[in-house]
């Protein structure tokens, strides 16, 4: 609580924040959902006029739409369960006595550091190549032939690259969460005679539930979003076309704006899903 | 209380540690000491960890035949721009929200994380207009602003949870002492926080430099960031190893250091303040 | 100069009114105590005299001018909070100057006065560290001194023993009270602990849901307390008090009778009951007595000689001239 006059400049200070924001989200919103109901081909003719639900309906009904769903869904998926599984292991593996620790730490950090697009080419170049990457010499050592990987196992390739950016971010804040956990529980349940494995599914694992459903909604949006990855890789050939690509593609390379806008609502409803869950936990601890 | 631990079980615990901590560093180390070979040392067969003739040459090269240097500073402006601009915007906004709370400041701060939600394919075309209609297209202010915006949530919000961890009761101090609101932010707020103030600005300038939507589709030739020079390299250019190695380590070396330094607020700040 | 007047000032947060109509008067160079059990709006009371919160409705005066929308900073007052709210980027001198060069004094002049203030609170030495290099009672005294230095019409403190342990409590009490016959400043000084306002205070302002029970001196509320609360919340240990056939007899809804005014015996007494707990304290015993015919036991203080035991049989006789007598609505009957 505070003086009248605080609450005033408390106001005109939080303004521009407000403006900013307020104006960065409404007007290309706006624009997009009056796009979505135009026929718009900027290089063909441009605005051609106002077509209702068309562009929504052929969004849905053309036939990239459910396969780039269901790309979506399994390279999300994917990510999240391999970074939360390993996630979990591996802040649990570091959170025990070791010498090296802040080293280790920093190994395991070190790749959402590197740029999106430098993963990717890496990977892409580096490891993946069926010639000269690592993973051919490799599979060449054990009298194994080289894969293909980014066009015979494109899809797991990018679960790949993607759960390698991410795995630091899920390790870490989970590692954080540990640590947090009193260990005078640990050692009350001990005294209770419980095993190892009880006290983890017992008191660690529930500790750990909400920096869990934290990463994983965190990650989920982001993870929706991917973009580099897929561009610099496969640039969507391959089964890799995600729903954010598919966009992408029909916005600026086939500069089918309606169409893609149509597909633009249907991501932010997307994501908005997610949101609300995230919101909710986020809002929850802003009380406390 | 910590417990006396037996060495075996450390040791194993250091082994298995070290192990995977390797093996998941390994991408970047081989990035590094590809970046050190020769071009047909690089596609060796069988690959060639160590031993090989380290040299400085592809670093020479990238530099001279891509004007490195020119891709290094739009980062350096747009990255370290965006998260200057930000935190002269959010700074007042997390004061306020900090310690003159109201009934809508928690409606404001969830509506601006919302905000951060926001897809950016779903504004893409609005926002690559508007860049063409105001001239902003492939400039490096536009792409500051973008940044800026899309960061400015995540700023508000590590600021306000560091703000919050400020007693009100200092700032009532001060104000009893005579402080205006001016005085009270500068001589008071801001250097108790600056520790977070410094780890909102490392995370974001980390965040702006990695940012990989809006920087390849913003920008081409003249403002295009690190990001879109390493883009460039998809092909053909991406079958020289060594160079690649090179442009790779040089656009991640600063951002790696930056990034050791910041692990910490690197939590709070990816989980808006849920884990700390 | 520093007297202050607040003039049917309330408070309200939101539809919520914490503070109804109030006046009272705070005379130049008395030490005001507010007391009264948490949430009872004496900190709110405060920080509206300070400056610190609005006030909803009513007057606000300081030496007789019309203080209600002047600025915090502008009233001429100082605060010493409950957390001291010492700024812990800045030494202790620079924390002690920091209103001085708000106020614009020079450097010279603003030295001057750090150094009389750090000798009268023993900080000479102290004068170079950081807050977070001091213990509690040395903090609490910088805090003080950042109040002194400004010169102020009235000291205000806000719960600034809470904070330390009982010891050096005891010890900071001393001091503020000395401090208060040194500068023969205004003090309003806020806190939960009736001990605190029992042995500092000229004037004690007792709350309780941000109406003033009463004020007065602390004899005054000690001997004629206005109501069963200010009679309950003054004196250590508590009043006990006495409904039925007990405060018939005297003509009255409740009675109470403080515990040092009864004496117990194995004997004879007017009331008889067993011993359930005692307290030895060494100069004193405190006994809890099962008296037949009440539910709360009652409270005997006796001396530190006696020996009673726990199921003893005692008798109990209260001093009739120390009794409070009070009626049905809890107020004190003449």
């Amino acid at each position: 609580m505070a003086t009248q006059h605080s609450r005033s400049a408390a106001r005109i200070m939080m303004a521009p924040a407000v403006i900013l924001l307020l104006g960065w989200m409404l007007i290309p919103l706006t624009m997009t959902l009056v796009f979505s109901f135009k026929r718009y081909l900027p290089l063909r003719g441009g605005d051609l006029g106002w077509v209702g639900f068309e562009n929504y309906v052929r969004f849905v009904s053309s036939s990239a739409f459910w396969p780039s769903v269901q790309t979506t869904l399994i390279i999300v998926g994917g990510v999240l369960v391999i970074t939360i599984i390993f996630g979990i292991l591996l802040s649990i593996l570091l959170d025990q006595p070791m010498w090296g620790q802040g080293v280790v730490r920093i190994l395991v950090i070190a790749p959402f550091f590197v740029m999106p697009t430098v993963s990717a080419l890496v990977w892409k170049n580096m490891f993946m190549d069926p010639v000269n990457g690592l993973f051919a010499h490799l599979w060449k050592a054990f009298g194994a032939q080289p894969i293909e990987w980014l066009s015979d196992a494109s899809l797991f390739s990018i679960i790949l690259i993607v759960s390698w950016q991410w795995l630091p971010f899920a390790t870490l804040i989970l590692l954080t969460a540990i640590q947090s956990l009193d260990s005078e529980q640990l050692e009350a349940a001990e005294m209770d005679g419980a095993p190892p494995l009880s006290r983890f599914a017992y008191i660690t694992l529930p500790h750990l539930s909400r920096a869990i459903t934290i990463v994983l909604l965190i990650q989920t949006i982001f993870l929706l979003a991917i973009f580099a990855e897929i561009f610099v890789t496969t640039s969507g050939a391959f089964g890799t076309r995600t729903l954010t690509y598919l966009i992408y593609q029909r916005v600026l390379e086939s500069q089918n704006v309606g169409l893609g806008s149509a597909g633009g609502v249907y991501a932010i409803i997307l994501a908005n899903i997610v949101a609300i869950f995230l919101m909710r936990i986020v809002g929850k601890n802003l009380d406390t | 209380m910590a417990r006396a631990v037996t060495t075996r079980r450390k040791t194993i615990n250091t082994v298995a540690a070290w192990a995977i901590g390797l093996l998941i560093f390994f991408p970047i180390l081989w990035t590094i000491l590809t970046s050190f070979k020769t071009e047909a040392q690089a596609i060796n067969d069988p690959p060639l960890f160590l031993f090989f003739d380290w040299t400085l040459e592809n670093y020479a090269v990238v530099q001279e035949r891509s004007d490195y240097m020119r891709f290094l500073w739009n980062s350096v402006i747009i990255a370290g721009g965006s998260t200057v601009l930000g935190l002269i915007v959010a700074v007042p906004a997390a004061w306020s929200m900090a310690f003159v709370p109201s009934k809508r400041t928690k409606d404001i701060l969830m509506w601006m994380l919302s905000t951060k939600m926001l897809p950016a394919v779903g504004v893409l075309y609005p926002i690559y207009l508007l860049f063409i209609e105001m001239g902003l297209l492939d400039t490096r202010i536009g792409l500051t602003i973008v940044l800026m915006l899309i960061n400015l949530p995540i700023i508000v919000w590590m600021l306000y949870t560091y703000f919050k961890e400020i007693p009100g009761e200092i700032l009532e101090a001060a104000r009893m002492d005579g402080a205006t609101l001016k005085e009270e932010i500068l001589y008071i707020l801001t250097p108790m926080a600056i520790p977070g103030i410094a780890s909102t600005l490392l995370l974001n300038v980390i965040l702006a430099w990695n940012e990989a939507f809006w920087t390849l589709n913003l920008t081409a030739a003249k403002a295009a960031p690190l990001t879109a020079f390493i883009a460039s390299y998809s092909s053909p250019e991406g079958l020289f190893y060594a160079k690649l190695s090179a442009a790779s380590t040089m656009a991640i070396a600063p951002i790696l250091i930056l990034g050791w330094f910041s692990q910490k607020q690197l939590v709070r700040g990816l989980t808006f303040g849920a884990v700390k | 100069m520093g007297q202050i007047t607040l003039n049917q000032i309330t408070k309200s947060f939101g539809d919520v009114q914490v503070i109804p109509p109030l006046d009272l008067r705070i005379d130049d160079g008395e030490f005001v105590v507010f007391v009264g059990p948490s949430g009872c709006g004496k900190s709110t009371l405060l920080r509206l005299i300070a400056g610190l919160e609005d006030i909803t409705s009513g007057e606000i005066n300081i030496d007789g001018k019309d203080a209600t929308e002047v600025p915090p900073a502008k009233r001429g007052l100082a605060m010493v909070f409950q957390s001291y709210a010492l700024y812990p980027h800045m030494s202790v001198r620079k924390n002690i100057a920091f209103p001085l060069r708000m106020a614009g004094l020079d450097k010279a002049e603003q030295d001057n006065k750090v150094e009389a203030a750090a000798k009268v609170l023993n900080l000479t030495d102290y004068l170079e560290r950081r807050p977070g290099q001091l213990s509690g009672g040395q903090r609490q005294r910088v805090a003080i001194g950042r109040a002194i230095v400004r010169e102020p019409a009235a000291f205000l403190f806000d719960e600034p023993l809470s904070n330390l342990d009982a010891a050096l409590r005891v010890n900071m009490r001393l001091e503020i009270s000395e401090l208060h016959q040194t500068l023969e400043t205004t003090m309003i000084y806020v806190t939960h602990d009736q001990v605190e306002a029992m042995t500092m205070a000229d004037k004690i302002v007792v709350l309780q849901a941000g109406i003033i029970e009463q004020v007065g001196s602390p004899l005054e509320l000690y001997h004629t307390p206005r109501n069963r609360f200010v009679a309950g919340f003054i004196g250590s240990p508590k009043m006990n008090f006495m409904m039925g056939a007990f405060s018939a007899e005297y003509d009255a809804a409740t009675i109470g009778i403080r515990p040092e005014h009864i004496s117990v015996s194995h004997t004879e007494g007017k009331w008889s009951g067993k011993v359930g707990v005692s307290e030895h304290l060494g100069s004193d015993t405190f006994l809890y007595v099962d008296v037949d015919g009440l539910e709360d036991p009652v409270t005997v203080r006796s001396t530190g000689e006696v020996a009673f035991r726990h199921g003893d049989a005692v008798h109990l006789t209260p001093d009739p001239e120390k009794i409070h007598r009070f009626d049905n609505q809890g107020l004190r009957m003449a």
